[in-house]
């Protein structure tokens, strides 16, 4: 009796966390069907080629994903390399007990908690408000507003800022299965220090450089808030020609479809085709990463 | 003659380790040994590193390169701040503002309707209460309010409601997020199949990359409305759907570090606890689980700061009317909702603007505090308990 007992509250401990973990994929798998199952059939090649027509109520989103993509790729020109020099600093030069190595590790751990409408803010109060104005008193004695207000770089920045403990912590990890040996044999050669990281610790981590900055890419596509403040423009049907415009962007065209439109009931099926846009590059940009981690993570096995 | 082999291999390890930058005595002495190729006189001398400007440069460039992420932190710190602060040195000016706006509310709530009318006369009685109250400190009393209406002819800034908003669902995704994801991850540590962990594991990063805002648009346009149908409840849009939404964007998040600490428990003790004769449920349960304990709290705790910051979800689920309640079924207004949505409309640098901000500051700090609590509990009881046993 004891055992059945046993044996009847052993199955449920097992069936119960089973069916936790499953719910978790039925739940992915039901919003992943519902917004593709959705916007299927209003993607064409128009809708993606054509910007929006008639008050956002018709015609595509191409100033959005042109505005996301060169976010992106300022965010990461500019995020990039400082999240692989500190990563280079954290786990070659610094060493175990540094002061110095321990505050950044925890400014990056902290960095990587602040809720992203901080970042937001910070942003605004100090990208163009401090140094835009800065800039605009230097440029033109602070006559026109130029820089000073919500822009393309600025939000770029904001986001560099927010992805960089992403870029730091794949590629430190990636540092970290570069064997010592090859490390050894470099400097027993006579190869400088910096030489040794330059031509052996970077070259054989660049899986892992590459995965932090796909990473680092599918967080900032994804993230809205920081921008909603720092550049992003409603309606703005012409591609941004500098640094200093505004710019329309796959998430917050989802945002403001969704929730500030015209006309909400109507553009649902451009909603959930944007939706399937952003949803269909995150998924791919993180697939890619999770593949390139596997990589790094399967050599640091052997 | 005899010393050298152990001196090199002491300079190769020291190589690595020592962070410090080569120090310039070293090349008084050392110059001539190394420098010259004079292979008869090998010395120790010749074997200590020479000064060089490009390592000397370049460790220094990436010492100031690496310092940048310390100084963002501090510089989100001191920016956020900043702006926040002028709330608490508004002298006598703010004062009498609030006192006329006091006055003044009596015809400016005339406009309402009849039905609003029986519960604006008790707020007005509250709020008068408050400013009568601490008349030095009008502006934090008008702060503590229990009204937000930042942009009517009379603003009443009272972050009260939205800070019990934020809290509401919080609480509520928490509640929802992390059973699931602590018992998915006791599964995945402990009972779980090989297969399975290969379906979920995926299915856990599909859903860590999901853009907020992409299930901020799921919740508002398929899980409201069938919710509603399901419960028949009155609001389409309100905590609970915005907290329900929360939970999965919380979920990945708690189930990774959950299943970290789970299978960061020693192999041993688990392997005494079977050996011992419990079955595989009863190990998971009295001695994983209880094991991983503080893991599984800076969890939940990392999960709270997460879903308390959360923008773009509660901005398009949560109805975003600042109602001072405990009904989890009606519409809440979030901190970090307010700041998203009225940010772009504000004049910079008045009232508005400025406890936007004061919300923003209150959002960093208790991200930060939940943060640290949840280091330590790993750092310090989590470690500190497998290494010590």
């Amino acid at each position: 009796m004891k055992r059945l007992r046993r044996k009847v509250l052993g199955s449920a401990v097992v069936g119960l966390s089973g069916a936790a973990a499953f719910s978790i994929v039925a739940v992915v798998i039901v919003v992943m069907a519902t917004i593709v199952v959705g916007g299927k059939d209003t993607i064409s090649w128009e809708f993606l080629s054509t910007p929006p027509r008639e008050g956002m109520t018709a015609g595509g989103i191409l100033p959005a994903i042109v505005g996301m993509a060169l976010r992106v790729l300022i965010m990461s020109i500019a995020g990039v390399p400082v999240g692989v020099i500190t990563a280079v600093y954290l786990s070659e030069y610094a060493g175990a007990q540094s002061r110095l190595a321990r505050a950044i590790r925890f400014a990056v751990n902290t960095l990587a908690g602040v809720p992203a409408i901080v970042f937001g803010l910070f942003g605004l109060g100090f990208f163009v408000q401090f140094v835009g104005s800065g800039m605009d008193t230097l440029l033109s004695d602070g006559t026109d507003l130029h820089w000073a207000q919500p822009n393309l770089l600025w939000a770029s920045l904001t986001m560099a800022l927010l992805t960089l403990p992403v870029v730091i912590v794949s590629v430190e990890e990636a540092i970290k299965t570069v064997p010592q040996d090859l490390r050894a044999a470099s400097l027993a050669l006579g190869a400088t220090k910096w030489q040794t990281i330059w031509h052996v610790v970077l070259p054989n981590s660049l899986t892992g450089i590459l995965t932090g900055g796909i990473l680092a890419v599918s967080r900032g596509a994804g993230e809205v808030a920081p921008i909603l403040f720092t550049g992003a423009a409603y309606f703005l049907p012409r591609l941004p020609g500098s640094l200093s415009d505004q710019f329309m962007e796959l998430g917050y065209h989802v945002y403001i479809m969704a929730t500030q439109s015209t006309n909400v009931d109507a553009t649902i099926g451009i909603q959930y085709a944007t939706t399937l846009v952003l949803l269909t590059i995150t998924f791919m940009l993180n697939f890619s990463a999770i593949f390139l981690r596997s990589r790094v993570r399967s050599r640091q096995m052997r | 003659m005899n010393q050298t082999p152990p001196v090199s291999m002491n300079f190769m390890r020291e190589d690595r380790k020592d962070p410090a930058p080569p120090s310039l005595t070293g090349n008084t002495g050392g110059m001539s040994g190394a420098g010259n190729g004079n292979v008869t006189g090998f010395t120790t001398q010749g074997l200590r590193r020479r000064f060089r400007w490009d390592e000397f440069l370049a460790e220094k460039l990436i010492t100031v390169v690496a310092f940048i992420s310390l100084a963002a932190i501090v510089m989100i710190f001191v920016f956020v701040f900043r702006e926040a602060l002028p709330i608490f040195f508004q002298p006598e000016k703010e004062e009498t503002a609030v006192v006329e706006s006091a006055e003044e509310e009596t015809y400016g709530e005339e406009y309402l309707g009849e039905a609003h009318r029986a519960r604006s006369e008790e707020d007005r009685e509250a709020s008068r209460a408050e400013t009568a109250g601490s008349e030095g400190r009008a502006t934090l009393s008008n702060l503590a309010g229990t009204r937000w209406q930042p942009v009517s002819a009379v603003p009443q800034y009272g972050i009260l409601p939205l800070v019990v908003g934020s809290l509401k669902v919080t609480l509520l995704s928490i509640l929802i997020a992390s059973p699931v994801a602590i018992l998915a991850a006791l599964f995945t540590a402990s009972f779980a199949p090989r297969w399975a962990k290969e379906v979920l594991k995926p299915a856990i990063e599909i859903l860590a990359g999901f853009p907020s805002v992409v299930i901020g648009f799921f919740a508002l346009v398929v899980l409201a409305s069938l919710l509603q149908n399901l419960f028949g409840y009155e609001y389409r849009l309100n905590a609970f759907v915005g907290g329900l939404a929360m939970a999965l964007a919380v979920i990945p998040i708690i189930y990774t570090v959950a299943e970290d600490a789970l299978t960061a428990v020693p192999r041993y003790m688990s392997e005494a606890s079977l050996a011992l004769g419990a079955s595989k449920w009863q190990t998971a349960l009295f001695v994983t689980l209880p094991a991983a304990t503080p893991g599984v709290f800076a969890a939940v705790l990392l999960g709270f700061g997460r879903a308390f910051g959360e923008t773009m979800i509660v901005l398009m689920a949560t109805g975003n009317a600042a109602m001072l309640s405990l009904n989890f079924l009606e519409p809440v207004r979030t901190m970090s909702a307010t700041i998203g949505a009225e940010m772009a409309e504000v004049v910079f640098g008045d009232t508005h603007y400025t406890v936007l901000f004061l919300l923003g500051a209150i959002l960093f700090l208790f991200t930060f505090l939940l943060n640290a609590a949840a280091e330590v509990f790993i750092r310090q009881r989590l470690l500190k308990r497998f290494r010590g046993l």
